[in-house]
């Protein structure tokens, strides 16, 4: 679908929807793509951008990603920096999985070391790390020790044993939202997420063993100094969220915006971009829980990847450490944050809400661990299961859309319809043709995550740097994936 | 089985459309839609355990998404796939709100012999509707998967 006529070229991979093209919008559209990834973009998504450039207190520019495409209020890779002052908050800027997110971890094994037990690693990644619907982790929490997790994200995890003060320091925040308040939580919530930690869900979210072949290694100096330094070099990707908990902390506050709106005078244009003023008592509470989710989603990712080292230790009989297991990176996708960018040469405070976003700091930025300081921020952006994922670098560029990328390749094609296209069991078969061993949790599940379901990954990370936004390090190939 | 899933509407998600003579009816169908999404054989779900839920709202529409929230609810807090045996629903007027009035019956989660399809995060309010067509009901739902 073209975009609309208005619409300009702006920059290298940059276009701009001027603020007049409808009514009330406060800031122009900025679309970050090429040209052939802009026509495919689905209509909705300038509509959506135009409600959220609607929004009060809105900053510079509603900013749509490569990989966007129709969403709950917001599309999903959109982007948008709010004045905390004069601003609003709004749960559709964020989405209903709350720090849905990535981490790649590398290992120091080989394709050819892998290959020989691919099979029996596979299968054990499936049965430790649960996935698919109602599956429960094998963390069971009461109340007061949720509590705990809710406060304190992967910290807490770490505490208990399940990981490394490394592997905080490489996620992003630390691994912990500060100022996330358990009591701004519904029981409802507790009760649907209590169960869920090490979980990985359904729908996209995967565990994949990936492999950086030498000739999809992009920058080899930045991969040697990422650990990627040797030709064949197995990684594990994982994509996952704060589950049945984040997702009620979503729903409930969507209701009390609603009914809040009126209130401040706050016009319902889309009842998915349901939002309140960010400094008023609802929206201060909707924070305080959306951090709480974040952190439950940080501690499941932490609680994972210490099942993915017991497995590893137990399939290769070594110590994990021997085996690397370090942690790359963590990047969250769907959260809203209180950043410093500098807008028009002043460094202000914002409220930036990424929705299928991911954070992409540039090199020397203050939030990074030293050991990537001069790199940039790893981004990790998840491709389709039978084609393959990228880890990039934040650029300097990025401060264009307050040092944000794109998330994955995006959908085109509606699950229902996905399939009737595809069929699970043929596409595992056929998949395993090519080398790549497939665990489900839902046949019908992995035929809707078909290849052709998605957009062109290289295309969608080849227009962020296009953009400036991120640079290509390592493109990584599947090799065995447990899918949710 | 009064109720279509709807092939191009989202592209990430579920929506379905349900159709019933009675309020009553279309709320069931609309459980079953909703629980349908999740596993791939409704008739393959045994009414083997029940819960009562009470629900009210501002409006139909809201009201039959805090209906289907309670089902989501006990597929993650309980882990159950459930159904609806009974709905009873006072539409409110007045200034009253809607209310309504449902048991459902069903079961644990048994990967043995529940094949699952997709796991709901939420019902949405994206396009939600429940109004009055050719002398009966229609409804419009779409699911976060």
């Amino acid at each position: 679908m073209p975009p609309p006529p208005i619409t300009k070229p702006v920059a290298d991979a940059v276009w701009e929807i001027p603020a007049n093209w409808q009514a009330g919008m406060r800031v122009p559209i900025r679309i970050f793509a090429t040209r052939a990834l802009l026509d495919e973009m689905d209509d909705q998504v300038f509509t959506q951008a135009a409600n959220v450039a609607r929004l009060p207190g809105i900053v510079g520019a509603s900013m749509v990603m490569p990989d966007a495409h129709w969403g709950y209020g917001f599309p999903i890779g959109g982007v948008a920096a709010m004045d905390p002052d004069t601003g609003v908050i709004s749960p559709g800027g964020i989405g209903f999985d709350i720090n849905c997110g990535m981490r790649l971890v590398l290992t120091r094994l080989t394709l050819e070391e892998v290959a020989p037990r691919l099979h029996e690693l596979v299968d054990a990644l499936c049965e430790r790390v649960p996935a698919g619907v109602g599956c429960e982790g094998f963390v069971s929490l009461g109340d007061s020790e949720f509590a705990e997790v809710l406060r304190e994200g992967a910290r807490w995890a770490v505490r208990r044993g399940y990981g490394s003060e490394e592997d905080l320091a490489r996620t992003e925040e630390g691994g912990c939202f500060t100022g996330a308040d358990p009591a701004a939580v519904s029981p409802r919530a507790v009760k649907r997420g209590h169960r869920q930690l090490g979980t990985l869900g359904s729908g996209n979210h995967y565990l994949e063993v990936q492999v950086a072949r030498p000739e999809h290694v992009v920058d080899p100096t930045a991969a040697a100094a990422l650990g990627i330094d040797r030709p064949n070099q197995v990684a594990i990707m994982f994509h996952c969220g704060s589950r049945g908990f984040g997702h009620q902390v979503a729903s409930d506050s969507l209701q009390v915006f609603l009914d809040a709106m009126p209130r401040y005078g706050l016009e319902i244009v889309d009842r998915e971009l349901a939002c309140a003023p960010f400094r008023s008592p609802e929206g201060q509470r909707y924070f305080a829980a959306m951090k709480c989710a974040a952190n439950m989603s940080f501690a499941n990712r932490q609680v994972i990847l210490h099942r993915i080292r017991e497995v590893f230790g137990g399939v290769f009989r070594r110590d994990p450490a021997d085996l690397g297991l370090r942690m790359i990176y963590d990047v969250a996708h769907n959260t809203a944050k209180l950043e410093t960018h500098v807008v028009d040469g002043v460094a202000r405070a914002l409220l930036v809400h990424r929705k299928g976003a991911t954070r992409a700091l540039g090199p020397g930025a203050a939030e990074l661990p030293p050991e990537y300081a001069r790199l940039g921020q790893p981004v990790i952006i998840g491709g389709s299961m039978e084609t393959g994922s990228y880890l990039l670098t934040g650029l300097a560029g990025s401060e264009r859309t307050f040092g944000s990328t794109a998330h994955g390749s995006g959908r085109t094609m509606s699950r229902t319809r996905a399939k009737k296209l595809f069929h699970g069991r043929e596409l595992q078969r056929s998949m395993a043709g090519r080398g790549i061993y497939v665990r489900t949790a839902s046949y019908a599940g992995l035929a809707e995550e078909a290849g052709g379901a998605y957009k062109d990954i290289d295309a969608v990370v080849a227009a962020t740097e296009h953009a400036g936004l991120s640079h290509r390090v390592v493109r990584f190939t599947p090799i065995g994936n447990v899918k949710g | 089985m009064a109720f279509e899933y709807l092939e191009d509407d989202v592209t990430s998600d579920v929506s379905f459309r349900a159709s019933a003579e009675s309020l009553e009816q279309l709320f069931a169908d609309a459980v079953d839609a909703l629980t349908g999404a999740m596993v791939e054989t409704l008739d393959g779900v045994r009414p083997r355990q029940r819960r009562a839920v009470a629900v009210e709202a501002a409006a139909l529409d809201l009201l039959l998404l805090r209906l289907l929230e309670e089902v989501v609810f006990l597929k993650d807090s309980e882990g159950l796939l459930l159904r609806a045996e009974s709905v009873a629903v006072e539409p409110g007027a007045g200034g009253a709100p809607a209310r309504a009035h449902a048991v459902l019956a069903g079961e644990r989660i048994d990967r043995a012999r529940h094949e699952m399809l997709a796991d709901v995060k939420a019902v949405t309010l994206h396009g939600l509707s429940v109004e009055r067509r050719d002398g009966g009901w229609q409804a419009r739902v779409t699911l976060d998967v």
